[in-house]
């Protein structure tokens, strides 16, 4: 059995994505900046892609600026935020500390440039706390950045409560909603979003390829330099096959979105009650306002690289906040953030669902987990200890 | 291309000397369960040649295959070319660690010298 459970780190592409892909590299191979009807039919393609990216976030066409994908969205929104803070004064800029590293890295580098960075806790259960956030904000804030879903343990933030406050306090909101859009319902009217980041190939489409939404009126600054493409925002020519695959395959999540959610809600919750019966395991994060396809959970005793090979093996895709899973040495920060400690963080494991799960698959997924965790068991000196007594459990 | 070596793969699918010696003559352990790796290794000494080893690992693919492997390089030798094995002969031995991995052949050698320093204690 083969089951693709990482859809948090991408997606398979649609078909209608690769065929509006297509289609466009066949038909449409203008430059959008030329005069003549072959580049100003590209131009009219772009521009179409861009209403309907526009409207699905209920945005205005003008306020959505095409770009490499969720990373550089994030960096161009906060770096922006930042320099326009600093004109007036404004040095302090408020986050989470279990944000992407697009974020954090890049506030890191704000930090080594006079920035104050205040980073809100997320919790036991991931999620932060809106008077937290309302308490940090003074009169030097010039930037809250909160994720709309977190990518380890799909915890869902009080997006809408957060854009109130900041409304109020009169401080820009930029959200980073990589693994929210085309999953989750959005509208930056109502939320009171300024800024928001999102990557096609997180719902469907293709990769280098996403978008940053800017509230009409907030100055943005460039990160590339050169044409005039985007409103002069982002030089370079349009990727204007990326932006068609985009479209097509956020207009298609956008539709099956309520269907989606109802039937992988029931299976996430099928497996997290399956693996739960492993003794010395839990969840991470809130079991309820998590993002539908969303399962990470925590086993004592053994190591989650280890854990994702064996899966791999049995043919099934998945992910862990493991340090050894990228050659770093400390475990996922996520999991510290809602404090894990490196002991149980090491032995992590995320399964992120796509709409075609079934329950047969969840059944083996329950049961590969459960022979691959006590196999691992079996040699491992901690589990020795904690079963001999010689240890206390965490879990 | 694949992450890890086939004999990599081959000694964390069929680790050899996995478990516990209970009447072991030496017992070293390195690591810590903070930074993901610990590794246990048991010795059954004759002699001063080593008749048995077993091992416990809790770690990554390549730290089960590097314990897996020190094992063996070590397994009916005298302690005193035990005592000789480096990280790079396990590593080599595992045809390749990727560099970022290289640790893990260190915790093996450093694990077996834990054993060693163990046994020449009590001895």
């Amino acid at each position: 059995m083969n089951i693709y459970a990482d859809n948090a780190a991408t997606t398979k592409m649609s078909k209608a994505a690769i065929d509006a892909m297509v289609d466009c590299m066949n038909n449409t191979y203008g430059n959008p900046s030329s005069l003549y009807m072959i580049g100003q039919r590209a131009k009219e393609k772009l521009e179409q892609a861009r209403a309907e990216i526009a409207s699905v976030i209920n945005a205005e066409p003008r306020e959505i600026i095409f770009t490499s994908g969720g990373s550089e969205a994030d960096n161009q929104a906060i770096i922006s935020a930042a320099e326009n803070g600093r004109k007036r004064g404004k040095v302090h800029i408020i986050s989470s500390a279990f944000e992407h590293h697009a974020v954090l890295h890049t506030l890191g580098k704000l930090e080594k440039n006079g920035f104050r960075v205040t980073l809100l806790p997320v919790h036991s259960n991931g999620i932060i706390d809106t008077g937290e956030l309302e308490a940090a904000i003074d009169e030097e804030t010039c930037l809250v950045t909160i994720m709309t879903v977190n990518n380890e343990i799909g915890t869902i933030q009080p997006i809408s409560e957060i854009g109130e406050i900041c409304r109020k306090h009169g401080v820009p909101f930029h959200t980073d909603a990589v693994q929210a859009v085309g999953h989750l319902p959005i509208d930056v009217k109502a939320q009171n979003i300024d800024m928001l980041s999102a990557s096609a190939h997180k719902f469907h489409g293709p990769k280098g390829t996403g978008f940053l939404y800017v509230k009409r009126g907030i100055p943005l600054l460039n990160l590339i330099e050169g044409g005039a493409q985007e409103r002069g925002k982002r030089a370079g020519t349009e990727n204007l096959a990326g932006v068609m695959g985009m479209s097509a395959a956020l207009r298609e999540s956008v539709q099956s979105m309520a269907a989606v959610k109802e039937h992988v809600i029931k299976i996430r919750d099928y497996i997290i009650k399956g693996l739960s019966e492993i003794p010395h395991s839990a969840l991470n994060g809130d079991p309820e306002t998590r993002i539908y396809g969303n399962i990470n959970f925590s086993f004592e005793g053994i190591e989650g690289e280890s854990l994702l090979i064996l899966l791999d093996r049995k043919g099934i895709s998945a992910s862990s906040g493991s340090a050894c899973t990228s050659g770093a040495l400390d475990p996922s920060h996520v999991l510290l953030a809602i404090g894990r400690v490196h002991d149980v963080a090491h032995g992590s494991l995320r399964l992120s669902l796509g709409e075609e799960i079934t329950y047969e698959e969840a059944d083996y997924i329950i049961k590969s987990v459960k022979e691959v965790v006590e196999y691992l068991r079996g040699f491992s000196p901690v589990w020795s200890d904690l079963i001999a007594g010689k240890k206390e459990y965490i879990l | 291309m694949a992450l890890y070596s086939d004999k990599v793969m081959d000694h964390f699918i069929n680790p050899r000397n996995v478990g516990v010696i209970e009447d072991a003559d030496a017992v070293g352990e390195v690591g810590n369960a903070k930074c993901g790796d610990i590794m246990r290794m048991y010795l059954k000494i004759d002699d001063d040649i080593i008749t048995d080893v077993k091992f416990e690992t809790f770690g990554c693919a390549s730290a089960i295959a590097s314990s897996s492997m020190a094992t063996e390089l070590i397994k009916g030798k005298p302690v005193s070319e035990a005592r000789k094995l480096t990280n790079q002969a396990v590593a080599e031995a595992l045809d390749g660690l990727p560099d970022y991995k290289m640790h893990c052949s260190v915790l093996a050698q450093e694990a077996i010298e834990s054993a060693l320093e163990n046994y020449e204690n009590k001895s």
